[in-house]
């Protein structure tokens, strides 16, 4: 019999564990383009109790560990690089608690977007979070971990910005709180305790993040987007920084796209506005539409689509129709507004170089500090030949990230390795410390981050 | 390529400049209207062409059948004068060009019913009223093969038009239809007084669907009960290109029992749903059209309307919400229809629309 599972098994039940080659199968390869790697074991834990005694035997044992939330990065960030167990964190589904009045809401790590979203609009309809737009199934804190952006990232930031409060298991098995929540008292600051940045942005190297607090903002009892359609890349960094100017939009998002062929050469950036009133609301649509954008309409390089009062979410995965096999990937940059007419030229480019129909889309996060700009190349699950091209792409793009100065958001292995390769030295080395120090035996997801 | 039939002496010897005057969003006397109007017949700019929000009305107004309408478009393009900015005018150009594959063309040797660019709106096209019609355009990957292409009206690019409409017609044609019921009637105006006014041959009958359903509510006059619902008519401008058929508003609502509330802003005096306007490049479009909307939509509700029925999918998308939020129900006139022969009811519009 194999100890290890027998010994997972006592954890958290055999219902809950497996070795079974048909079951470790579906943990062995996400979405993308990323080479599957299996793994030896899967186990799904239901409190943090379960998970300390999960890392503990992996530690024991040396196994690499791997947790996994909805494995929606398409970046391969939870594939199984060296085996050993993967930690699928679904079941710690509790909201623990939404406090109306401090607008923060502490949940636990498996916690869904869809499961979120439904939360607060029948509990707490006055509030709402920073809605990424990724599938039901994407869990809250996996969007956290990355470095994820939602539909509030142009008024409060990356997801990250709005953590209030952790609970961390370590690769010693150890559990910790960061935040107000470390005094015993209300998950409602982070500050101003001595910082401990060890978490976010890790994918899971440095520990396994269990609770969360996050900010909640209010929800207006309108909400919708309008759209404004540029043909010159090149106007689109000055709309953005007099858009932002006027602190109203909650969200703003530039997509360009071949197909379908009404986006194929344009620029269409959309804004969402909230308010709680017809008037609060036209006071809004006046400030941007006319006020802001009026003189591009007036001299012909602008012009005003309409406005609809219900939320358009990116929706990156319709790509993934264009080419027969439903597969689609992109790299997200954080880059600097000035580049995104380079950003747009050069990633139709590496597109039509590999055959893809182009897609890209740019959100702007806080008020025009940088934008996620996301090159997404679609391929056919069920040929070879068309994933190849996508991932070349994919790199390419890395590359292209690095070279117009922006940072890889969360980099596959490759383009981990092109940041690595870039690191201010003495970052590279505080980061090597920490990570020897927390995981001395590099057991928490290894593969990704591998610095020693 | 395709010419516009039109008599210009009948403008220098118009008396009405019914085509200016009765203009709904240009206040212009008769002496200025002749004079614009025969400086547009003479290829000259004029504010008009600048104005002109593209209502299509002084089609239907012109009391000779001239095209005011399809000459100002005309004009537009010639003097490049294009009523939205030209970020949009290229959107609107890239909106009709087909990009999933060709069209399966089956042969049908019957009706059949085309939903054009609104293959989305399969379920207004169900039940007994539609039966033994055949559907094209049902794919809507692929219903660029049916659009009509008559939008391009809106963005001074009539070439547009004839160059891509006798592709659309060779697509139809090939399905060999007896008869094309046209969903949209911009279809309808398109492939009847657009082709003849350019001399474009249309090898098959359209028949506009309203004209259609009064034909066939006739013949299942039996299971007709009056709904008595109080309705309001949003009368799209594409209903200005074939204003003939519109008459079929009230032959319909009669026989089912419909009450047409008296309005304001009907019939010939119909106020467009603020869609075009709403982005043309002329100073305050954006506040132009909402105050459009307002007015419309209070009339509406002031007459004491409870449902407002579209023909133009358009003008539905455009104005259903604001109708909502004042308790009036959108809704196509399949579906009222639908409820006088007792297939669906009247909450089931409310809950759709």
């Amino acid at each position: 019999m194999d100890s290890i599972y027998n010994a997972l098994c006592d954890i958290v039940d055999k219902e809950y564990c497996s070795n079974l080659p048909e079951e470790i199968y579906i943990y062995s390869y996400d979405l993308g383009t990323a080479e599957p790697k299996k793994p030896d074991y899967v186990v799904s834990p239901r409190t943090v109790e379960e998970i300390q005694k999960i890392v503990l035997l992996a530690r024991d044992k040396n196994i690499p560990l791997v947790p996994l939330g909805g494995g929606l990065s398409l970046a391969g960030l939870a594939i199984p690089q060296k085996g050993g167990i993967v930690i699928d964190l679904k079941r710690m589904d509790s909201i623990i608690e939404v406090n109306e009045r401090a607008r923060y809401a502490v949940i636990e790590c498996g916690v869904s977007q869809g499961q979120l979203i439904s939360y607060l609009k029948k509990h707490h309809p006055n509030l709402t979070h920073s809605e990424p737009g990724a599938p039901p199934a994407a869990t809250v804190a996996g969007n956290i971990i990355i470095h994820g952006q939602g539909d509030l990232a142009h008024p409060y930031g990356f997801s990250s910005d709005m953590v209030l409060g952790l609970e961390v298991v370590l690769p010693s098995g150890d559990i910790i709180r960061i935040g107000s929540c470390a005094l015993g008292s209300g998950w409602f600051t982070i500050h101003p305790l001595p910082d401990i940045g060890l978490f976010l942005g890790w994918c899971g190297t440095t520990g396994i993040i269990t609770k969360l607090s996050i900010k909640l903002f209010p929800a207006k009892k309108i909400r919708g987007t309008g759209t404004f359609v540029v043909e010159d890349e090149e106007l689109i960094p000055e709309i953005i920084y007099k858009i932002t100017h006027t602190q109203i939009p909650e969200d703003i998002i530039v997509y360009s796209r071949a197909i379908p062929p009404f986006a194929k050469g344009l620029h269409h950036i959309t804004v969402n506005l909230a308010a709680d009133s017809e008037k609060e609301l036209e006071f809004k649509q006046e400030l941007i539409w006319d006020d802001t954008l009026g003189e591009y309409i007036k001299n012909d390089l602008g012009g005003y689509l309409g406005f609809t009062k219900e939320l358009e979410r990116p929706q990156i995965s319709k790509t993934s129709d264009y080419k027969k096999g439903g597969g689609f990937e992109y790299v997200g940059g954080i880059m600097p507004i000035d580049t995104y007419p380079q950003c747009y030229i050069r990633g139709r480019e590496i597109s039509e170089k590999h055959d893809i129909p182009y897609t890209v889309t740019a959100r702007i996060i806080g008020l025009a500090h940088s934008m996620m700009f996301a090159w997404t190349y679609a391929f056919n699950r069920a040929d070879e030949e068309t994933i190849k091209k996508a991932r070349e792409a994919l790199y390419e793009t890395d590359e292209l990230v690095i070279e117009l100065g922006g940072v890889i958001w969360k980099p596959g292995i490759y383009g981990q390795r092109l940041v690595m390769d870039r690191l201010h030295p003495g970052t590279k080395n505080l980061m090597k410390k920490i990570k020897t120090i927390i995981d001395p035996l590099g057991i928490m997801n290894p593969g990704n981050w591998e610095l020693l | 390529m395709f010419e516009l039939k039109f008599n210009q002496d009948l403008c220098y010897h118009c008396n009405t400049q019914a085509c200016l005057t009765k203009c709904k969003f240009m206040d212009i006397d008769n002496a200025t209207a002749k004079n614009e109007i025969l400086k547009i017949v003479r290829g000259e700019d004029s504010f008009v062409l600048h104005e002109c929000v593209t209502c299509y009305a002084c089609e239907e107004y012109c009391p000779y059948g001239n095209h005011p309408f399809y000459l100002i478009v005309e004009r537009q393009e010639a003097l490049g004068i294009t009523p939205q900015p030209l970020p949009l005018v290229k959107r609107a150009i890239n909106i009709g060009i087909p990009f999933r594959g060709e069209p399966e063309i089956n042969e049908i040797n019957g009706p059949v019913i085309n939903l054009g660019a609104f293959s989305q709106l399969k379920n207004k096209i169900q039940g007994k009223l539609f039966d033994g019609l055949s559907i094209i355009s049902s794919d809507e990957r692929k219903m660029f093969h049916y659009f009509c292409q008559l939008m391009y009206l809106h963005y001074g690019k009539i070439s547009l038009i004839k160059e891509r409409l006798p592709n659309v017609i060779s697509t139809i044609t090939k399905h060999k239809p007896a008869e094309v019921i046209c969903f949209h009637d911009e279809c309808y105006g398109a492939y009847t007084l657009f082709c003849n006014a350019y001399g474009i041959s249309v090898p098959f009958r359209p028949v506009h669907l309203f004209e259609y359903l009064f034909s066939r509510l006739i013949k299942l006059r039996d299971l007709i009960k009056p709904i008595n619902i109080k309705v309001a008519y949003q009368r799209p401008c594409s209903s200005r290109l074939c204003p003939d058929k519109h008459l079929y508003v009230n032959r319909i609502f009669e026989l089912i029992g419909a009450v047409l509330v008296k309005r304001q802003f009907s019939d010939e005096n119909a106020l467009c749903c603020g869609l075009t306007i709403q982005g043309q490049k002329k100073e305050g479009s954006r506040k132009r059209a909402l105050e459009i909307q307002r007015k419309n939509i209070e009339d509406i509700e002031m007459a004491g309307a409870e449902v407002c029925v579209f023909n133009c999918p358009a003008c539905f998308d455009t104005l259903s919400i604001k109708l909502k939020e004042r308790n009036i129900i959108p809704t196509f006139m399949s579906d009222l229809c639908r409820i006088s022969i007792g297939e669906i009811s009247f909450n089931d519009i409310k809950m759709s629309g």
